[in-house]
């Protein structure tokens, strides 16, 4: 799991004091440890590769160099998942990282641009109005009628830049972008070449170039990639956190920072509700009970730990201004209520059962089964 | 998840592989040069192998064809040697087993498990090919049987009551006599995990595997392909893997627990390194272990006697360096004085691949049967035959995979391998390249592949004249003990269940049924529908026999047999109304062992299924199988559960499933709702059932407020008793807010009212989750469908009238409902539907008999259709009434006939006068036929019983 949950665009409201960036970039931050490994790495390094693999696949997961260096671990997962992905860019094949929101993608896949090619910078930020020029090129008007079409009045996208230069390019949210604008990939990824037909050219994919995508798989259906376009990647799933500890960590950890930017109250015996909000989370989302003894149905919903961040963020907030300051049952089981009931008919019949089944007959619940109930009603 | 400092480990890691790698590439290049040929082999040949290790079998196929033994003896009971033929039979198809058993007691039995890359399948193949002879040499099964029972009787003794993981030991081919590894996995292959105590630890059990895992590689299979296989051994080579195996395992063997110090192999050294002091091996397995090595080192000498020195042994490794030594003739016999002994007998049997995995749940064997088949039987290029494979078997499913996805698959296997720093792509590369392009990174096609391929759907055969099973023995001895013969004439048999005897063959028979062994089929009871009464009809045809030896396969005893099917059967069952079934038939056949996997399975499909029609038709056969259980006295704590929480379910569902129906949807859902109710009747009829329901009947006569009212005071009174201090207080505020909705003039809720139905319902269960509440949850459920303007007018009509006839209505109310539902603003086919779901069967006549008030209704309603709607409902009237018997028919007729001028519709009033009857009793006409009363009774005519008779 990640060690920052969010997008880099919204995160860390709080660093710009002393004249830095808001937010550096990986390769700025750990310039550090990067050098650390380079100089340690003798291993074979496919062309253009700032690491050899296994040093990438060290700089994500973290360890101890034989110099004694401390690699901070990036990525907290399953070491298999940044082994499949690393070995993918290493071949030629292009990488498509899935996972619910709040999995970590954008993390990786900048850690990962940011180790293979020393800049995680060339991005293309997926959105239902990417044009074309976002992934190709655009032009530069101004001399494109004063000179007419040259490389010169060419303003090249991300993916071009990378693919003349044997970087590592990164697209964000491919599934947000429209079918027919994410198909423009399918020649740069299977061709490894980009034609410009307007001056008769093309640019040829430099070894080293490859391309990492991030998508939302609970979005799957707004503008699913076509078959062909798939075919062109390997698919990592970024799966939610594998116990229920490390999620409560986690989820903590964030509502603390984001507590303290809005200058809520410390709560202290918030750590059982949000054990409690982890709990139903995971539950309803798994579809089984936390003891593995009873199944439950699962709501249509995500409920992925970005949303228990928000829930308990919620609820802190309610605590604080409308409350004792104390995190209660009833200051949650809201925000409960409106993730989970996303589908007014099915979802609501899925959380009845679960409240009946499940929560009522668990010890210590009873306040939380009742909060719920009112809320529910 | 990864920690920090997984650096350290994966340099570990691949400093151990080359390290083991150029260990064994020494010894081979050492070998070599050694000489090759036949004459260079040390007699006699140990060959030492991993159980079911594919690479093992390559191995020794190989070092077999290089030394040409004279015979070949193989780690395996001794008892086989006759049947050992067999082997080489057209029939025989592994994955097959050899099974003993105690010839008294067929519970008593263990499997030796041969799958097609067993080594010893292959040596036994390669010797009966060759026509050398073959031996098995380990200790017999006689002895370690024996010595099996009288450990397990220790071992329960010890544990006193403590329930044994089979104890009639039917089913656990895993669990060896020697109850630490089958003896035919005595030693490498078999995993310890989860079976037995750990007393062996896990470098006795599987010594391979810690080699393996201390050279960093998490499947045993492919230490041995990238250390020795693909080490290019060939030829005259073929031994030089096994030489280096007996050094290593020399190594281990001498290390003492705990001392860490001692390198006398590297591989010993990264043993230590990687795994700590292995567990201080117990003295049982290891005494065990010596006997075992004793007997083989006897049979090694007489063998060697009888066909010269050149003989071959293939055993599991870690007997290698045992069996090499040569203590004197008398202290290896001194060792074996003295064992316990039983009469056995041994038989072929077919196996599955499933079984051989530890998914089958027998807790010990190997993960992936299938992949080492393939990896078996592949020519070449392994990694790319599986991709194919897979891909074949994806494109049967409907996916898409070019062949190009197969291409890019095999290169990020490959890449992946030289990643993780290993020779060749193994399953975990495989599996990972698989998951990331050919299924787009979703598991679901994985755990296809997985099932399919990685374990594999392979059914072994045996040949006709295997010796029979132990089954049929179990079954023969049984029908004995129940004196049923078994005759070709059909007979009837009619079972008392009380008996015990009778209640005996009735288990065998439904559990001869479970198995597909149709010697009795149950008929059509001569003694009604009570309980305890069963009736067969009994037949057993010739090919009865086949199926038992068929069914061999499932257990050695017929109730462990039935209880395994039973179990597979509820796991692989697809719709929930089977594994019901599934469960009622567990009860009559007496399986309490298989009833646990088969609740569990249920409770997983009815949390999962959202067809309320579903979850429906499955409670009445949970709740009779309550019934029966009942009778049978077996325990049904954990069925009642499964079955209140399946009615819990069905009232949350049943509300939403009830809206928008088309007629014929809503006639099937109305007969859900029979079942329901009368599956919660007698669900509510348990032992803590009564008072409850009782209890909340008693709801006033002035509508539903009152109802409502009245259930929240009598939870509010159980908080004030304080029976149930937090359960109570709970339900005490529902109540508070449930009543509003009860007041509800109408009693519709058009949004959410299922919600607050449900809520309501909970409101009246005073003490928690028992049984009691059940009942009264059930009305409110009813409760909310009558009074909802969507519900189908058939399903609202029933639920009035069963409220009615729980007593729940008052009449008051369901002539307010009926009122309501005749009234004008309604379209008459509605309405006819109505009536249909209210008086509709049998007894509904009865009901407009008796009271006139609705007849009325239903008399006006009737005579307010307009012409043209008539002929619309007329078919529904017409299915309605007349499903009356004739003598109501003619009642009603009469009734109508006559008008509702006799009756006076006040509340409370007396009921209505039926035609030559008087509005009042005359007490005197009454009084005159006390005598001829008593004269029946035979009591003497007593005047104050009579006073009380008139008086009431």
């Amino acid at each position: 799991m990640s060690v920052t949950v969010d997008n880099p665009t919204s995160a860390e409201h709080s660093r710009a004091e002393d004249g830095e960036a808001l937010r550096p970039h990986a390769e700025d931050a750990f310039a550090a440890e990067l050098a650390a490994l380079a100089a340690r790495d003798d291993r074979p390094r496919p062309a253009r590769w700032k690491l050899s693999p296994w040093a990438v696949a060290t700089y994500l997961l973290g360890g101890t160099l034989a110099d004694g260096t401390v690699i901070t671990p990036k990525y907290v997962g399953p070491r298999r998942i940044v082994e499949v992905a690393v070995t993918t860019l290493a071949t030629d094949r292009a990488l498509l990282l899935l996972g619910v929101p709040g999995t970590a993608k954008t993390w990786v896949s900048e850690h990962l641009a940011a180790a293979v090619s020393g800049d995680s910078t060339l991005l293309v930020q997926g959105t239902a109005g990417t044009p074309e020029e976002a992934i190709r090129y655009g032009w530069n008007y101004a001399r494109l009628l004063a000179h007419g079409p040259s490389r010169e009045a060419l303003v090249p996208s991300p993916v071009m830049r990378a693919m003349a230069e044997g970087m590592t390019a990164r697209v964000e949210e491919l599934t947000r972008i429209p079918a027919d604008v994410q198909d423009t990939l399918i020649t740069i990824l299977s061709e490894k070449t980009l034609p410009i037909p307007e001056l008769g050219q093309e640019v040829q994919a430099v070894r080293g170039f490859n391309l990492i995508a991030t998508a939302n798989d609970r979005d799957r259906g707004v503008n699913d990639l076509s078959s062909a376009l798939r075919r062109r990647f390997n698919t990592v799933v970024l799966p939610l956190p594998e116990s229920a500890e490390a999620e409560v960590d986690i989820v903590s950890r964030r509502v603390d920072q984001i507590g303290r930017s809005l200058d809520l109250p410390a709560a202290p015996e918030g750590i059982d509700e949000i054990r409690r909000v982890v709990t139903v989370f995971r539950e309803l989302r798994d579809g089984v009970t936390a003891d593995g003894r009873t199944k439950v149905k699962s709501p249509s919903g995500t409920l992925s730990t970005a949303e228990a961040i928000s829930v308990v963020t919620n609820g802190l907030a309610l605590a604080a201004h409308f409350g004792d300051g104390v995190l209660r049952p009833g200051d949650v089981a809201a925000g409960i209520l409106g993730a989970v009931v996303r589908d007014p008919a099915a979802d609501r019949v899925v959380w009845q059962e679960y409240l009946e089944a499940v929560v009522r007959e668990r010890e210590g619940w009873k306040d939380f089964y009742r909060a719920c109930r009112e809320v529910s009603a | 998840m990864s920690v920090p400092g997984a650096v350290e480990e994966t340099a570990g890691v691949h400093a151990g592989a080359e390290k083991a790698v150029g260990a064994g590439a020494a010894v081979v290049s050492g070998e070599a040069a050694g000489g090759a040929g036949v004459a260079a082999v040390d007699w006699p040949l140990l060959l030492g192998v991993r159980h079911h290790g594919p690479g093992s079998a390559r191995a020794v196929r190989a070092a077999l064809d290089a030394a040409r033994p004279r015979a070949v003896l193989i780690e395996g009971p001794p008892e086989a040697d006759g049947l050992l033929a067999l082997a080489a039979e057209e029939g025989m198809r592994p994955p097959v087993a050899l099974l003993a058993h105690a010839v008294d007691e067929p519970g008593t039995s263990s499997f030796w498990p041969f799958a097609e890359f067993s080594p010893e399948w292959v040596a036994l193949r390669w010797a009966l090919r060759h026509g050398v002879p073959v031996r098995f040499i380990d200790l017999p099964a006689a002895h370690s049987l024996a010595l099996h029972r009288e450990e397990r009787a220790a071992r329960q003794e010890q544990r006193d009551g403590f329930p044994e993981v089979a104890p009639d030991g039917g089913r656990f081919p895993a669990e060896g006599p020697d109850g630490e590894a089958a003896p035919g996995e005595p030693g490498p292959g078999r995993g310890g995990e989860g079976q037995g105590p750990p007393d062996a630890g896990a470098v006795r059990s599987d010594p391979l595997a810690v080699l393996a895992r201390t050279a960093g590689y998490d499947d045993p299979e492919r230490w041995w392909e990238d250390a020795v296989e693909h080490r290019g051994a060939s030829g005259a080579e073929a031994l030089a893997p096994f030489e280096a195996l007996a050094e290593a395992m020399t190594a281990l063997r001498e290390r003492p627990a705990g001392d860490t110090g001692h390198d006398r192999a590297e591989a010993e050294a990264e043993a230590d390194a990687g795994q700590g002091p292995p567990s201080p091996r117990e003295a049982p397995g290891q005494d065990r272990d010596l006997v075992r090595e004793a007997h083989m080192r006897l049979r090694l000498r007489a063998a060697q006697k009888e066909y010269g020195e050149q003989v071959a042994v293939v055993c599991g490794a870690w007997h290698v360096p045992a069996l090499r030594e040569r203590p004197t003739l008398t202290a290896d016999r001194a060792l074996l004085k003295g064992l316990p002994k039983i009469r056995t007998e041994m038989t072929w049997v077919p196996w599955t691949h499933r079984r051989l995995s530890r998914e089958g749940g027998y807790g010990a064997g190997i993960e992936s049967p299938g992949w080492y088949g393939h990896l078996f039987h592949a020519p070449d290029r392994p990694v790319t035959r599986w991709m194919t494979k897979v891909a074949g078997l994806l494109r049967e499913e409907d996916r898409i995979v070019s062949s190009a996805h197969v291409i890019e698959a095999v290169r990020l296997a490959e890449t992946l391998a030289v990643m993780r720093g290993r020779p060749l792509a193994g399953l975990a590369e495989t599996t990972d390249a698989i998951r990331a392009v050919l299924c787009e990174g979703s598991d679901v096609p994985l755990d296809l592949v997985r099932d399919r391929l990685v374990i594999g759907d392979v059914l072994g055969e045996v040949p006709d004249s295997a010796p029979a099973v132990p089954l049929q023995r179990d079954l023969t001895r049984l029908q004995r003990r129940l004196r049923l013969k078994p005759e070709a004439l059909e007979r009837e048999l009619d079972l008392d269940l009380r008996g015990e005897t009778d209640g005996a063959r009735s288990r065998l028979l439904h559990r001869l049924r479970l198995l597909g062994i149709g010697w009795g089929e149950p008929a059509a009871g001569r003694g009604g529908t009570g309980t305890f009464r069963e009736s067969w009809r009994l037949c057993w045809e010739p090919e009865l026999s086949v199926r038992v030896a068929e069914a061999g396969v499932w257990g050695t005893t017929v109730q462990a047999a039935a209880s395994a099917k039973a179990e597979t059967e509820a796991v692989s069952a697809t719709a929930l109304a089977e594994v019901t079934a599934l469960a009622e038939h567990c009860l009559l056949a007496g399986l309490p062992r298989a009833l646990p996997v088969v609740m569990r399975v249920l409770a997983d499909r009815a949390a999962l299924d959202s067809d309320v029609g579903h979850l429906a038709q499955a409670l009445p056969a949970l709740v009779r199988s309550l019934r029966y259980g009942d009778v049978r006295g077996t325990d049904t704590g954990a069925l009642a559960e499964v079955a209140a929480g399946l009615a819990e379910r069905v009232f949350v569902g049943l509300p939403a499933a009830c809206a928008a129906l088309d007629p014929d949807a809503a006639q099937e859902m109305r007969r859900h709702l029979d079942a329901v109710h009368s599956a919660v009747g007698l669900l509510a009829a348990g032992p803590e059932g009564e008072g409850a329901g009782a209890g909340a009947g008693s709801g006033g006569p002035d509508g539903s407020a009152t109802a409502d009212g009245a259930t929240g005071a009598e939870a509010a009174a159980v908080r004030a008793t304080g029976a149930d201090a937090t359960g109570a207080e709970s339900t005490g505020t529902e109540a508070r807010g449930a009543v509003p909705t009860g007041a509800d003039p109408t009693g519709i809720e058009p949004t959410g009212a299922e919600a607050t139905g449900v809520e309501a319902a909970e409101a009246s269960h005073p003490a928690g989750p028992d049984r009691s509440g059940i009942r009264t949850r059930w009305w409110r459920v009813l409760r909310v469908l009558a009074g909802r303007d969507t519900v189908a007018g058939v399903l609202r009509g029933r639920c009035a009238r069963l409220l009615l006839d729980e007593g729940e209505l008052t009449a008051e109310e369901a002539a307010r409902l009926m009122g309501l539902a005749l009234s004008r603003g309604t379209p008459p086919a509605e309405a006819a539907a109505w009536i249909e779901g209210f008086v509709g069967g049998g007894s509904g006549g009865m009901l407009l008999v008796h009271d006139e008030r609705l007849l009325g209704l239903v008399d006006r309603w009737l005579t307010g259709v307009p012409e043209t709607a008539f002929n619309d409902v007329l078919p529904l009237l017409r299915r309605t009434f007349s499903a009356y018997e004739a003598g109501v028919r003619r009642s009603l007729g009469e009734l109508v006939r006559r008008g509702p001028a006799g009756a006076d519709p006040a509340a409370g009033g007396p009921g209505p006068v039926l035609p030559g009857f008087a509005p009042e009793l005359d007490g005197a006409r009454a009084d005159a036929v006390l005598p001829v009363l008593y004269l029946l009774l035979g009591r003497g005519g007593g005047t104050a019983d009579a006073s009380v008779v008139t008086g009431s």
